[in-house]
């Protein structure tokens, strides 16, 4: 198999064929923040928290190839200011409220943001209307968490294979809809399988009956699906 | 050395910052040795005074009565500090601001959310008129630093005022941040911390 030598954070390391930067990096032992990505599902460079510098071009590592003489930094004061502000915006543009949310403590959002330094968010708040759906019977769906991270279409389509999931609307007025924007617990596509559940990051998608802090979404039991799957072991 | 002139200021809050500003326990005995409480909650003092070191500003600015008192504190004190989720980020408080304007809040308060129907205060009674909008501490005036949290821990606040009351730059360290649910780490794996109690009947069904 061919190997690729590129140069990150000065040190030289080596990446297998087909290997992207951020997964380069991560075997390296090098972390670069994510919020959209999810081992086993493919990569969409969404959100752009894993913006790395290439060659003194900013790039997503997590649909950027890695290739020869490449010399990539991951942690410049730029791409810093960068993640910090992607961030702000993601709490800016719908209605985060951490004490009330049902994923408070278990939360990749609020984790990043303690992680980058982020203490306020220095954009005016958009506080949008949003919808909350609880037609189905044992998951909810908050709009006022969701980050269009796109998961849930992702893990729905490309794991499940029942794309119940999708989004609708352009810019700030996208929302992700089940089915054909009929509420969850209508669709005839959707098995309640819950790994939509267990992929969010956030508090949009959760188990009903969860309170404020509740809500963990299963990423290990996700992990062994995803595994299994990708490894063949339920194959007759 | 004189003492540090300290206040603490209450705007759109529940007060459960100031609770566990309390929270710092036997702290509260060490600072009064270095920091004086000019004005406060929690002290009888009636008007902001000047000559203020540091002020803890605690809740959102929603009403005409905190748009005023924030200016005037801003005017009187070296440095400001957004005292947790409310002054940080509007948190509760702010919750309104989907609704629009004070005027649906306030139908959707006192004629129909009201049963039997009430009547919306008048601007001649004796409440503070309400803003259109619940914003942060920082959208009104410039802020020195930032305390999120709800509310902040103790250990949290008495970092911050021991850093401040020894007059270093108050930029909490990372692991110190964290919006939302009282005094909690960040969890180390993040979302993975323990089962869910939804989830805790068995595996789910449907796979």
């Amino acid at each position: 198999m061919a190997v690729t030598t590129l140069r990150l954070n000065g040190a030289m390391i080596s990446a297998r064929e087909g290997q992207t930067i951020l997964e380069a990096a991560r075997e390296a032992g090098t972390r670069i923040p994510t919020l959209c990505h999810l081992d086993g599902v493919s990569p969409v460079g969404a959100c752009r928290l894993c913006l790395v510098e290439v060659n003194g071009r900013l790039m997503p590592s997590c649909v950027t190839k890695a290739a020869e003489e490449m010399d990539v930094r991951t942690d410049t004061e730029q791409l810093r200011e960068y993640r910090k502000m992607i961030v702000e915006l993601l709490f800016a543009e719908r209605n985060h409220v951490c004490s009330v949310c049902v994923a408070d403590g278990h939360c990749e959002l609020q984790n990043l943001a303690e992680e980058l330094g982020v203490d306020h968010i220095r954009f005016d708040y958009l506080a949008p209307e949003c919808g909350v759906d609880l037609s189905h019977d044992r998951y909810g769906q908050d709009d006022n968490r969701c980050i269009l991270c796109t998961r849930c279409v992702r893990v729905c389509d490309e794991v499940e294979g029942a794309h119940t999931w999708d989004v609708a609307g352009r810019g700030a007025r996208s929302r992700v809809i089940t089915d054909l924007d009929r509420p969850w617990g209508e669709s005839s596509t959707c098995t309640s399988c819950g790994k939509c559940v267990m992929a969010c990051p956030t508090g949009a998608l959760f188990h009903r009956g969860a309170s404020v802090a509740e809500n963990v979404h299963d990423r290990a039991m996700l992990r062994f699906l995803i595994t299994a799957r990708e490894e063949k072991r339920w194959t007759v | 050395m004189d003492r540090l002139r300290l206040a603490t200021v209450w705007l759109g809050g529940c007060s459960g910052c100031h609770m566990s500003f309390l929270d710092t326990d036997e702290f509260l005995l060490e600072q009064a040795d270095v920091a004086e409480v000019v004005y406060s909650p929690l002290v009888d003092a009636k008007e902001y005074p000047e000559g203020v070191d540091v002020v803890l500003v605690e809740g959102a600015v929603c009403n005409v009565e905190h748009l005023a008192m924030i200016q005037r504190v801003r005017e009187r004190t070296r440095l400001v500090v957004a005292f947790g989720d409310c002054a940080v980020t509007g948190n509760v408080t702010a919750l309104r601001n989907p609704l629009g304007g004070a005027l649906p809040v306030l139908e959707r308060a006192y004629l129909r959310a009201s049963d039997p129907p009430g009547a919306i205060p008048e601007a001649s009674d004796t409440v503070p008129e309400l803003l259109d909008r619940v914003v942060p501490v920082h959208a009104i005036v410039p802020v020195d630093a930032f305390l999120p949290g709800c509310p902040p821990s103790g250990p949290t606040i008495r970092a911050a005022l021991e850093r401040m009351i020894a007059g270093e730059p108050v930029d909490l360290p990372g692991h110190r941040i964290h919006f939302g649910g009282y005094g909690q780490p960040p969890s180390p794996d993040g979302a993975e911390a323990m089962p869910s109690r939804a989830f805790r009947g068995g595996r789910p069904r449907g796979d």
